[in-house]
């Protein structure tokens, strides 16, 4: 029977279900996780004998650049990122190549062979908004969805400094289900628009060109309609003055705003068994914290900042981050803030995509490596660490590289090993420049988290940020059966033995999806088919109306025609619409 | 030979004194050898990607391990014995084996990728990427190479008796790192970008180079003895060009310097009357490629 299957006598870890490696079997029935499966459908179930290794629920990646205009655009611009990094069909698989932007096949099936289900693309421009489906249908074995760009959007930048709250919010509901997606994705809030005229922002309270709106209304605006909507997520915000020295400051500024915010998750979905409630309970999800936490003045006298902000998410409950670590190595930069990448652009003097995108954002891309014997990417490494070791509570905490830009998303082993092995840092850090120990905390940190930890790193939290724990992020009864096994055995895991954990999290024993085998120790076995998720954001149909006459009287400032705007739902695998405010 | 190479034979009336003899560039290796011929068996359709005709990959093999080695034709792979019959047994090392193709090999890309020890020579021509990415030892081709020859190499001797096509000693398209190490000589001429993107390493080429020669170009030596055409030391930072001849257009964004009476560069030393520039400074102010031209080849420079 498809999807049925045992996964025997493993060590499970299911921090959503406070179960800390122990013993047991995981069963999953017609691809969901049940209580037990019977003596009849017992027999005709493919069993997994995980005796003596690691189950956890599938990776979820919350923050992943993954599919869309711009990993395109760094596919196209970079054919020496494809030309030694390539893989061969085989019956079942398409051939596919690229390393730190792999072509869409390989990213899929290296995803998977890693014991990743599910993967979420950090930012889609609404007008890329098709292509970005077309590519996220074309990644096999994960399911998908993305965050839409909206903090430079000419519609809601007009609405939110004209102070109506009602047309901002249907814009916003309208929107999410017009391009099929699932989130609000707020980058570098006023400043993207002033980049346009060459220009950026630099404190919260800098009003921007011709809008005449600051990074503080954007942020307080959109985080009201956010939780006003009752959305899956917090506002997803990576925050203004990226990747500059001092950039911390702005940052711990920008979560101040959320605040004090009551979060609201209206979501008509069915709810997986979970000891821990899994409902949202923050109300700002900071992407990518490495890159926003830099002390000092200049790359001279630069530090990290990390410790700042993350003593002010110890001492808070409403903010949610990814780390955005850089393990070395080459990366593809790509975000919708175009004026950081024209600074890394001056400063590397590499070749540079930049684009405007119309009324609504714009993006840019660069290739960029990271070197051990380069002082400040030193510096990053440890700060990327510090961002999921000094915040104390591992919920407010996700593990990324915000790939590819800190690196690609198959250096997640490397980081995993790092956060569990004090060792491996040691050995790190006798290789690269001296900063990473001389100018962070990294190096004072004997922290070394434990196989629950990162579970709720890589699966549990992602999936209970962005509002998915109904289904992804535990082995709870009703959720999805995706599970990762790991040839780790917990009771003879040793952290110092650091190799063995690379060499094992590079490859998982095995990856169910849905239960099904995908992929059996870095070999893909199946392919079964994939979903994409979305809001469909309900509000009232008079709301949705007078907003739309506006959106229509603005639209001839587009190069298209209003009708052919919206993503339908044919460009969607298994379109899996989330149904958000529902009048009851 | 290489579709459409340019074979300027217009002699330049250099007073170059110093000429870097072939000789000095073969290996003087004293290791006992063993031979593996590949005589072409017939005419090659689409081109073969060989990569796996290096001393490295046959060392330890007798020829009919060596024949039973795989290349890709298209989609398709195929032994090497379809395409070339095999004889001898390679030495135990690579660098205690010697591959002779007897004929031509145009149709036939990567001889020698990667090889770190050992001799290939090849008795007419060779395909793409000959000796790409080589690390070691030495490659010999009695005819023309195509283009890519010697792309990113990082040690060793490929040396082209006839004429080479675009992209010689270069780095691989977007990419900023070309050839590292190693010495690439050319007795005839080479085409386009020639030590694109270069580190270090010396290519010399004793004929003329067409367009963008030394582009990007952070280290090492390149020396042409005949002329170019245009775009010498485009947006290069570092490392020197010496051209022998004359350029037909001068890249703007170079600085004389002065005039010199020698060019050092590693262990070459080369004499003559030199104009000595500096640059690329189009774009970075900080750039620290040298460039030297013979005086009495571009009097209006």
């Amino acid at each position: 029977m498809a999807g049925t299957i045992t996964i025997k006598n493993g060590y499970v870890f299911d921090p959503l279900n406070e179960i800390n490696g122990e013993i047991m079997d995981v069963f999953i029935k017609d691809g969901k996780v049940v209580r037990e499966l019977s003596a009849a459908e017992l027999k005709n179930a493919k069993v997994i004998d995980a005796s003596g290794m690691t189950v956890m629920p599938g990776g979820v990646d919350s923050h992943s650049h993954v599919a869309g205009a711009k990993v395109n655009a760094g596919r196209a611009m970079r054919p020496e990122d494809h030309y030694k990094a390539n893989l061969q069909k085989t019956s079942l698989t398409h051939s596919g190549s690229g390393y730190t932007v792999p072509s869409v096949y390989k990213q899929g099936y290296d995803y998977s062979t890693m014991g990743y289900t599910t993967v979420f693309e950090a930012a889609i421009p609404p007008l890329e908004a098709r292509h970005t489906h077309e590519e996220m249908h074309a990644t096999p074995l994960l399911d998908m969805g993305g965050y839409l760009v909206l903090g430079n959007n000419f519609f809601m930048m007009h609405y939110l400094r004209e102070g109506d709250m009602e047309k901002a919010a249907a814009y916003v509901a309208w929107m999410m289900k017009t391009h099929k997606a699932y989130g609000i994705k707020c980058v570098n809030p006023a400043g993207v628009e002033n980049w346009s005229w060459g220009k950026n922002v630099s404190s919260l309270d800098e009003a921007n060109i011709h809008f005449e709106i600051t990074p503080r209304e954007i942020i307080k605006g959109l985080t009201e309609i956010n939780e006003h909507l009752g959305m899956p997520m917090p506002v997803h915000l990576h925050a203004n003055n990226l990747g500059h020295p001092g950039c911390y400051a702005i940052t711990k500024d920008s979560l101040k705003i959320s605040d004090g915010v009551k979060t609201r998750q209206d979501m008509d979905v069915e709810w997986a068994e979970t000891k821990i409630d899994p409902s949202r309970n923050r109300s700002v999800y900071l992407s990518h914290l490495m890159f926003n936490g830099f002390a000092g003045t200049t790359w001279a006298d630069c530090e990290s900042g990390v410790k700042y902000v993350a003593d002010y998410i110890n001492n808070k409950d409403h903010v949610v981050t990814d780390s955005g670590c850089t393990p070395f190595g080459e990366a593809t930069v790509m975000t919708g803030d175009g004026p950081a990448i024209h600074d890394l652009y001056t400063l590397t003097g590499n070749k540079w995509s930049n684009t405007d995108v119309e009324m609504e954002c714009g993006s840019g891309v660069l290739p960029f490596t990271y070197y051990k014997s380069n002082p400040v990417h030193s510096l990053q490494w440890a700060m990327g660490l510090e961002c999921l070791l000094l915040i104390n509570d591992p919920w407010k905490t996700i593990m990324t590289t915000d790939s590819p830009n800190g690196g690609p998303f198959t250096k997640y082993p490397e980081i995993m090993t790092w956060l569990m092995s004090e060792a491996f840092r040691k050995q790190t850090f006798s290789e690269c420049h001296k900063w990473a120990n001389d100018r962070s905390t990294l190096g004072g940190i004997n922290r070394e988290l434990s196989l629950y930890d990162l579970a709720i790193l890589t699966r549990a939290n992602p999936a209970k940020t962005i509002g998915m724990a109904h289904r992804k992020g535990s082995l709870g009864v009703g959720a999805d059966g995706d599970v990762t096994v790991y040839n780790i055995n917990p009771q003879q895991l040793d952290a110092n033995n650091y190799e063995t954990l690379l060499r094992t999290f590079r490859k998982a024993e095995y990856t169910v999806k849905g239960g099904e085998v995908v992929a059996v120790k870095g070999e893909i076995v199946s392919l079964p088919e994939k979903r994409t998720y979305y809001s469909e954001v309900h509000v009232e149909d008079e709301r949705e109306k007078e907003m739309l006459t506006d959106v229509k009287e603005w639209f001839r400032y587009y190069t298209l025609g209003f009708a052919n705007y919206p993503t339908p739902e044919k460009y969607l695998q298994n379109p899996t619409p989330i149904q958000v405010n529902v009048v009851r | 030979m290489t579709e459409g190479v340019l074979i300027n034979k217009k002699e330049t009336e250099s007073k170059l004194e110093a000429v870097i003899k072939p000789e000095s560039f073969t290996s003087k290796s004293t290791v006992e050898m063993e031979e593996v011929t590949l005589v072409p068996k017939k005419e090659i359709d689409i081109k073969l990607e060989a990569d796996v005709i290096t001393p490295d990959s046959f060392a330890g093999k007798n020829s009919e391990e060596i024949g039973n080695l795989a290349v890709w034709q298209g989609p398709k792979t195929y032994p090497l014995s379809e395409f070339f019959e095999v004889t001898g047994n390679a030495g135990s090392s690579a660098a205690e084996t010697l591959i002779r193709i007897k004929g031509d090999a145009m149709r036939v890309k990567r001889i020698g990728e990667g090889m770190s020890a050992g001799k290939i020579e090849i008795e007419g021509s060779a395909g793409m990427h000959v000796g790409t990415e080589m690390k070691g030892g030495e490659i010999v081709v009695y005819g023309d190479a195509d283009s890519w020859a010697g792309m990113e190499m990082t040690g060793g001797l490929l040396h082209i008796k006839g004429n080479a096509g675009d992209h010689v000693g270069c780095a691989y398209r977007g990419k900023w790192h070309g050839m590292k190490g190693g010495r690439i000589l050319i007795e005839g001429s080479a085409r386009h970008q020639l030590g694109g993107g270069m580190d270090g390493g010396e290519i010399l080429v004793e004929g003329n180079v067409e367009s963008f020669c030394g582009i990007r170009q952070n280290g090492g030596l390149i020396f042409v003895k005949g002329n170019a055409l245009r775009g010498v030391g485009a947006e290069m930072a570092g490392g020197t060009i010496v051209i022998g001849g004359k350029i037909e257009r001068f890249s703007p964004g170079f600085e004389f310097v002065s005039m010199e009476n020698s060019v050092k560069s590693g262990e070459t030393e080369l004499i003559g009357e030199f104009k000595k520039f500096t640059g690329d400074y189009a774009i970075s102010k900080r750039a620290k490629g040298a460039l030297y031209v013979v005086a009495d080849a571009n009097p209006e420079l």
